[in-house]
């Protein structure tokens, strides 16, 4: 009997779960009314589909993004039917009177090139069609025609045309916004294309100096020295995709610790903890080798004895939790916040803001870099790398170990 | 049984795992050379690493008790369990590994941009879990209870609350090490026994009985019969009765039972003598939790098996602990060569609990009657080889079983935990992944208190049959057809993955006792899978306009190969 309950319970879940889901779904509306007056109810009420219709658009103007927002557009003008295009093609019609969808191209020839409104009467054929008469209201963006919306009825309505200007005019804010946030993802790829070549040039003479001092002395390690060189610089300049996996950039860190190491001898001792689970993470393509030179750099800054750099990566369910550690000089923590917001320009080299902007380009403002740092205590940084997030992909496959 | 050894054995194996987990990367790992530091998981570890996930409770145990009660027609289950790896192999493995998915709502997030169809994915991966964990903690209970005397309940909790505190507190770290040693730790203690076994079998003139027979006691027996049951019988039995039988309460009195059915209840004690046949035990009736499927497996063998093998052959691809180990393959390549390992290490597994099958048909019959068939595997050192060999035997084949609900709970618990932290709970760091440990095990558990009494290999096969219908399709038609959309894809899981969830939760309510619908309900994966297939195809194509921009560029680094992708885009 009691096996029946329980299976029972269990038949009743997946019930309770949909019950709950549309519970959700359609008390929304309602909610809103529970307070104020009945013309308060309805600015509630219209601010909220207009908050509804907001995000899609924020994507652009597609048929995808049209599509989800024609309908909550269309119930805040009320109308029949509602139509979204861009410059070339109807995007989506919503409503009744689809009929119209062909030769509405046509007619927005004239409001597209002028990009002013217009109102004009539709002919049809169809003795009981819905729709008469439409509004055409041009969609801009910093002045240029993007789309158009029109909006249908029976009937010419002067409140139609003028809700509609409104409207579309919400709509243009809304584009610009997604223009706005085009332009900062514009802004950020470039950021990281740049960044691309800019090892520190310090590096380069630095490195090239200590293989001429060995070309003498020992030339099979001033050979050596020069592939490593060669290996770095070729995965430091390489062209294709802007990921790579954490793999191949231990080995980029690998090079790198090389010819420092070529330069400062004993004085760095650089231990690893690797999971191996945590290796085909994809990451942005240079985000931990800037991490390293900055360990480095701090760790024999004012030091004149040795350096110890530890390096672990550690497998945390759906993330990958990778620390890089020095005992070296550490730094104010005061300077430090001044410099992650862009305030000071770091002394050299690849700044830690920078991939600090990258990692929550990538994966969000949960996932900047944690650093513990205080005066002569070291400096510990940690970053969180998700194992999976949309669009990130390393190109190419792991190297074999 | 003696417990003073096993008891030690698990708690071996419990702090063996713990150990393993948090030191086994500092071991290994801890070197300043960069090579060896960033050397990948290999094929054969990783593989080792998955067959430690998968082979759980239900292999270990289950399947030797279902051989034991029912005969050879229960090894259709190892070979289903180990050929859904032949169909991973085929067609998902490489592709799903190229697609960059950690668990399988990143895979359907990757496949079709939709957030929705991630979030139902999330829940058809909790609700595979859940019912995935069910049987282990069961399965755990019981072999407290046959180490102990413990009640059921305990030990489910022991295991539950055990794998809570060694996921949140973050020991698994070394994951990939840590399952790999439970592979071989499990192999061990099935083989090792399972060698004594055959050679004392072979000491005792290598005795056996075709399956079809019925079994009969060797020697005297004493049967004590935990849930009320129904005993028929073809001929008059005579037999020793210390309880009641049939409303009748008896001390110790020898009965000569006509032939008929006969109700036995729960707390009696039954002693048979030597020689005679071990009683038919009528499985619908009396006082049993959940009707097994055993009934309807009687009366439709055919329907039986096939629902068996469709479930298990498409339902491992959809197994939220495997897929997770995927992504350890550096590369399509290596997913499947992984793949083709573990093909090897389970079927060499598999060979082992048949033995104990059979040995126990032949040396603890009672079983059947018992209803603790599932502990023939746990009982069978005790009972064939005895003394101190025995006890320590039956302590290492105790030891394996607790690494095997351990490797699979834990697995399990993260895939499900990290599911909940994700989608369900809003992601905010580990506190919330520690919270969603715990409602991952709270749920099994108190649903394993609550329901009880399925045999653990059936419960296993819901399981399978749940995820073979939801995950089967989205995943086989999202890595090979194009024209895939959102909506097709939700609607399919829904009324696939959702039908056979419902199949599921009445056969556990016991809802229809027997007949026809009863088979289909117990049996679900024959219709759900190609139901959930047939809405997924038919609302695509019905959607043509939703196909996620991008499906050309996504099946393409799903399918070819990395190096080659390289070239192309250098």
């Amino acid at each position: 009997m009691s096996g029946f309950i329980a299976g029972l319970c269990v038949a009743i879940l997946p019930l309770l779960a949909a019950g709950f889901w549309l519970g959700r779904r359609t008390a929304r509306t309602e909610n809103l009314g529970g307070l104020g007056t009945p013309v308060e109810h309805a600015t509630f009420e219209t601010l909220h589909t207009a908050s509804l219709a907001a995000p899609p658009l924020r994507a652009g103007l597609t048929e995808e993004t049209a599509r989800k927002s024609a309908r909550r557009l269309r119930s805040l003008l009320g109308t029949d039917a509602l139509c979204l295009t861009d410059e070339k093609q109807v995007l989506v019609w919503d409503g009744v009177g689809g009929h119209h969808r062909t030769e509405i191209m046509e007619l927005l020839a004239g409001p597209l090139e002028s990009g002013r409104g217009e109102a004009f009467p539709l002919t049809c054929d169809t003795p009981d069609c819905p729709v008469r008469w439409a509004v055409v209201a041009p969609l801009t963006v910093d002045d240029r025609v993007h789309g158009a919306l029109v909006a249908c009825a029976p009937r010419e309505s002067a409140v139609l045309v003028r809700a509609a200007g409104e409207v579309a005019r919400w709509v243009s804010v809304q584009l610009e916004l997604a223009d706005l946030d085009q332009s900062r993802t514009r802004l950020i790829e470039a950021e990281i294309k740049a960044l691309r070549a800019q090892i520190s040039p310090h590096f380069i003479f630095n490195s090239l100096a200590v293989i001429a001092s060995f070309v003498r002395t020992d030339p099979e390690r001033a050979r050596e020295l020069l592939l490593e060189f060669a290996d770095f610089t070729r995965y430091s300049f390489r062209r294709h995709g802007d990921f790579t996996t954490l793999a191949d950039e231990l080995h980029a860190i690998d090079h790198y610790l090389a010819l420092v190491r070529a330069r400062f001898g004993d004085r760095l001792s650089v231990t690893l903890q690797i999971a191996p689970e945590v290796l085909p993470v994809a990451l942005p393509f240079l985000c931990l080798q800037p991490l390293v030179e900055n360990a480095v750099k701090h760790g024999l800054e004012g030091k004149a004895d040795k350096c110890r750099i530890q390096i672990t990566a550690q497998d945390a369910g759906a993330e990958a939790l990778v620390v890089i550690e020095d005992d070296g000089a550490g730094m104010d923590p005061v300077l430090l916040r001044r410099i992650l917001a862009g305030e000071v320009s770091p002394s050299g080299g690849i700044g830690l803001s920078n991939v600090d902007d990258r990692l929550r380009q990538v994966y969000g403002d949960d996932y900047g870099l944690v650093i513990e740092t205080a005066p002569g205590a070291g400096m510990k940084i940690t970053a969180r790398l998700p194992k999976y997030q949309p669009g990130v992909h390393s190109a190419g496959r792991l190297a074999r170990g | 049984m003696n417990s003073s050894y096993a008891v030690p054995a698990v708690a071996l194996v419990v702090l063996a795992t713990v150990l393993v987990g948090a030191f086994g990367l500092r071991i290994s790992r801890t070197t300043s050379d960069f090579y060896v530091a960033s050397r990948t998981v290999g094929p054969r570890l990783n593989a080792a690493a998955i067959s430690g996930e998968y082979l759980s409770a239900a292999s270990f145990l289950g399947i030797a008790g279902l051989v034991l009660v029912q005969g050879p027609e229960m090894l259709w289950y190892p070979v289903g369990y180990t050929a859904g790896y032949l169909v991973l192999l085929l067609f998902v493995a490489a592709p799903l590994r190229r697609s960059g998915a950690y668990t399988l709502p990143d895979f359907a997030e990757a496949r079709l941009s939709s957030q929705a169809v991630r979030r139902l994915a999330g829940a058809f991966v909790v609700g595979t879990g859940w019912l995935y964990l069910l049987p282990q903690l069961q399965g755990a209970g019981l072999t407290l209870t046959v180490l102990t005397g413990a009640p059921d309940s305990l030990g489910g909790l022991i295991v539950a609350v055990v794998v809570v505190a060694i996921v949140a507190a973050g020991g698994m770290r070394s994951i990939t090490f840590v399952q790999a040693f439970q592979y071989w730790l499990k192999l061990t203690a099935l083989l090792v026994p399972a060698l004594f076994l055959i050679l004392a079998w072979q000491g005792d003139g290598a005795p056996s009985r075709a399956f079809d027979e019925p079994a009969t006691f060797r020697e005297r027996s004493v049967v004590r019969v935990d849930d009320t049951l129904d005993l028929t019988l073809d001929r008059p039995l005579t037999v020793t009765v210390s309880g009641t039988i049939d409303g009748r309460a008896h001390d110790n009195d020898r009965l000569r039972l006509p032939a008929g059915t006969h109700r036995v209840e729960d707390g009696t004690r039954l002693t048979f003598a030597k020689g005679g046949d071990v009683p038919e035990r009528d499985r619908g009736a009396g006082g049993d939790l959940s009707p097994s499927q055993a009934e309807s497996r009687g009366e439709r063998p055919l329907y039986a098996t096939y629902g068996l093998i469709l479930a298990t052959f498409l339902g491992t691809m959809g197994l939220p602990h495997v897929v997770v180990r995927f992504y350890t393959s550096p590369h399509g390549v290596a997913a499947r060569r992984t793949t083709v390992a573990v093909l090897g290490l389970i079927g060499a597994f598999y060979l082992l609990p048949p033995v104990y099958g059979a040995l126990g048909r032949l040396y603890a019959p009672e079983l059947t009657l018992s209803g603790d068939a599932d502990a023939a595997v746990l009982l069978l050192p005790d009972r064939v080889i005895g003394g101190l060999g025995g006890d320590l035997l039956g302590a290492l084949i105790a030891g394996g079983a607790f690494a095997a609900f351990l490797s699979t709970a834990s697995g399990l618990t993260m895939a499900v935990a990290g599911v909940l932290t994700q989608d369900v709970l809003p992601s905010r760091g580990v506190r919330h992944f520690r919270l969603g440990t715990v409602l991952a095990m709270a749920v099994p558990l108190a649903a394993s208190v609550l329901v009880g009494g399925l045999p653990v290999a059936d419960a296993v096969g819901l399981a399978f049959a749940v995820s073979a219908s939801s995950f089967c399709p989205l995943l086989v038609l999202g890595i090979w057809w194009r024209r895939l959309t959102p909506p097709g894809a939700a609607a399919g899981m829904l009324v696939g993955g959702g039908s056979a969830l419902l199949a599921v939760a009445a056969t556990m309510a016991g809802f229809p006792g027997a007949g026809a619908l009863h088979a289909l309900l117990a049996w679900p994966a024959l219709w759900s899978v190609p139901l959930g297939f047939l809405t997924m195809v038919l609302v695509s194509l019905a959607t043509p306009g939703r196909v996620p921009a991008g499906t050309a560029a996504i099946l393409a680094r799903f399918h070819l190969p990395e190096d080659l992708r390289a070239e192309v885009k250098a």
